[in-house]
């Protein structure tokens, strides 16, 4: 039956935040205190004991090096969990910056501005992350830096088509009739009225970086050779795949989990805020 | 279409500059150790890189214009047939999964809609989500393990030898990472269709809802997956790398991470900037086609 019916049942919507805070919470956990709740070392050698079955005493198993799965697993949170919210952040500095600037005076610099981040954005953010990372080597930097810049146009948009709709109200007005700077204006009295957007969008961006930086990990340019990246993993265990699936699966479902309850979590929130 | 090549110009300077900030001799890395520096610097000019990076890039954006895109410096190769026939192999696999993308999200997309609010609702919406937030090397190896080793009903593999076969599971993997942002603005554009005015006239007139939904409904919405991928083509052609990697494709992917890691400069350069090309006409193409299905945009232009 075809219904206009309000919007998702909010106790439904509750029960989506706390699966995805509880998975979120638990990689958080993992990558602050991976050497306490790890049972092994992720890189210590089981030589007599390699690709073990899953069983109590190694939960996913062992690798082809006789390396206990789980724990390489919990060792895979820290390097996505420091590159992207790392990444986020610069994207999210930059872009506010820019759509302030660009989205408050509009004009030429406006036009111009629009411009280049058109071309940037024009190719799939994991072009140029391909390119720089091949190119200048794999490090956490090179990482964070080529992808906060593109996912840095993104945010730019969202900031300055808020600003757009801010800078008409009565109060920047004011401010500017009271003769306030225009740094105070942007600052003090745009920005915390768009604070909710930018929130939405880091959100969605994160999910973003996770997903890329698991990618490039499994295409052989993730943080560092040897760095236990869950990408890396799933990489280095294909071959194996017809006879010791585990290698495989519990990484795979480690970088999914994380994505997934980063973009439910956006999802909520961006339900919150229109409701 | 002067807006859109200014933004290509802009993406081919991006573009050159990337690949001009590798530390090291091209011309070193080509010849190998054993070289003497003599040949290094012949290769060095033979290769043009003694002249300033402006000269350089006039003459790189110029021979890419002419269709002259170097010779491979791995592969020794002209760029071009290599280029363009891993592009037609890419597309290849991108038209077939455009072609299951469109109907399935269109189909959940209305179910979504026109049960706004409902269990079934949720359930589109948040698999959706799931499904593209999943890299697609997760759910490529999520498929492989099932579909592959555990039933052994498809190749593990896209080569030739396997024909369609192999192309299923690359398929499905490029599709679960698409559906859900489309369905979900096709599930958008129903609800929002299902508040207008004529709807409830029509309600008011009598009409079935399969009349309903089939004359307004699905009339409206049509246009969606068409514009909305459009939007998508980036990271469709982004999941491409990971896609022909992991079912060793030869597309333009592949290619691309081939001589990103081979750094192999000429073949980087033309991939990313005939991508960019790609994307362009893409959106050039979706602009032209929402504009025929749907009137008011086409009388909008032609005032």
């Amino acid at each position: 039956m075809i219904g206009t019916r309000s919007a998702a049942d909010p106790s439904r919507r509750r029960v989506t935040l706390v699966i995805a805070v509880t998975i979120l919470a638990l990689w958080v956990a993992s990558a602050l205190f991976g050497g306490v709740l790890a049972p092994f070392s992720p890189s210590a050698q089981l030589p007599r004991l390699k690709f073990a079955d899953p069983s109590a005493h190694h939960l996913f198993g062992t690798d082809g090096f006789g390396r206990d799965v789980f724990s390489r697993v919990i060792a895979g949170a820290r390097p996505v969990l420091t590159i992207a919210p790392l990444a986020v952040l610069l994207a999210t500095v930059t872009g506010t910056v820019l759509g302030l600037l660009t989205g408050y005076f509009g004009g030429l610099t406006d036009g111009v501005a629009m411009k280049i981040l058109q071309s940037i954005a024009i190719l799939p953010p994991l072009f140029p992350a391909v390119l720089a990372v091949a190119l200048l080597g794999r490090s956490t930097t090179v990482l964070v830096v080529v992808l906060g810049f593109a996912f840095m146009p993104i945010i730019t948009w969202t900031v300055r088509s808020a600003t757009l709709v801010e800078r008409e109200k009565q109060f920047v007005e004011a401010a500017r009739l009271r003769g306030e700077s225009t740094a105070y204006i942007l600052g003090r009295e745009i920005l915390p009225n768009i604070a909710g957007s930018i929130v939405v969008e880091s959100t969605v961006r994160l999910a973003d970086a996770v997903f890329s930086i698991a990618t490039l990990a499994f295409i052989g340019l993730g943080a560092a050779p040897g760095s236990p990246d869950w990408g890396a993993q799933v990489a280095d265990n294909r071959v194996n795949l017809q006879f010791a699936w585990w290698t495989v699966l519990f990484p795979a479902v480690a970088v999914a989990s994380l994505v997934i309850s980063v973009s439910l979590l956006a999802d909520v929130i961006r339900e919150r805020r229109s409701a | 279409m002067g807006g859109f090549l200014l933004t290509l110009a802009l993406t081919s300077i991006l573009i050159f500059a990337l690949t001009n900030v590798i530390p090291g001799d091209v011309a070193r890395r080509i010849l190998g150790r054993e070289a003497s520096q003599e040949q290094v610097n012949a290769k060095r000019i033979e290769l043009g890189l003694d002249r300033s990076i402006l000269v350089q890039y006039r003459s790189w954006l110029g021979g890419f214009l002419r269709g002259d895109w170097g010779t491979s410096y791995t592969k020794g190769e002209p760029v071009r047939e290599l280029v363009l026939s891993h592009l037609g192999r890419s597309l290849e696999l991108g038209l077939i999964a455009f072609a299951v993308v469109v109907p399935v999200s269109l189909g959940l997309g209305l179910v979504a809609g026109l049960r706004n609010g409902t269990r079934t609702d949720r359930v589109i919406t948040v698999l959706g989500l799931c499904g593209t937030a999943t890299p697609e090397f997760v759910s490529g190896v999520l498929l492989l393990i099932l579909f592959s080793v555990r039933l052994n009903w498809l190749p593990s593999s896209a080569r030739d030898e396997y024909g369609l076969k192999g192309l299923v599971l690359p398929v499905i993997c490029l599709v679960i990472v698409c559906v859900g942002y489309i369905s979900r603005m096709v599930r958008a554009s129903v609800v929002a269709t299902l508040e207008r005015p004529f709807v409830r006239t029509a309600r008011l007139k009598g009409i079935t809802t399969s009349a309903l939904v089939r004359r307004h409904v699905l009339r409206n919405s049509l246009v969606v997956p068409v514009t909305a991928l459009g939007v998508q083509l980036r990271y469709l052609i982004g999941g491409l790398i990971t896609v022909e990697l992991l079912f060793n494709y030869a597309g333009i992917g592949s290619l691309l991470l081939g001589a990103a890691q081979e750094k192999d400069l000429p073949t980087l350069q033309a991939a990313t900037m005939v991508t960019g090309v790609v994307i362009m006409l893409t959106f050039v193409l979706t602009d032209a086609v929402y504009a025929w299905l749907d009137p008011r945009v086409r009388v909008g232009e032609t005032r």
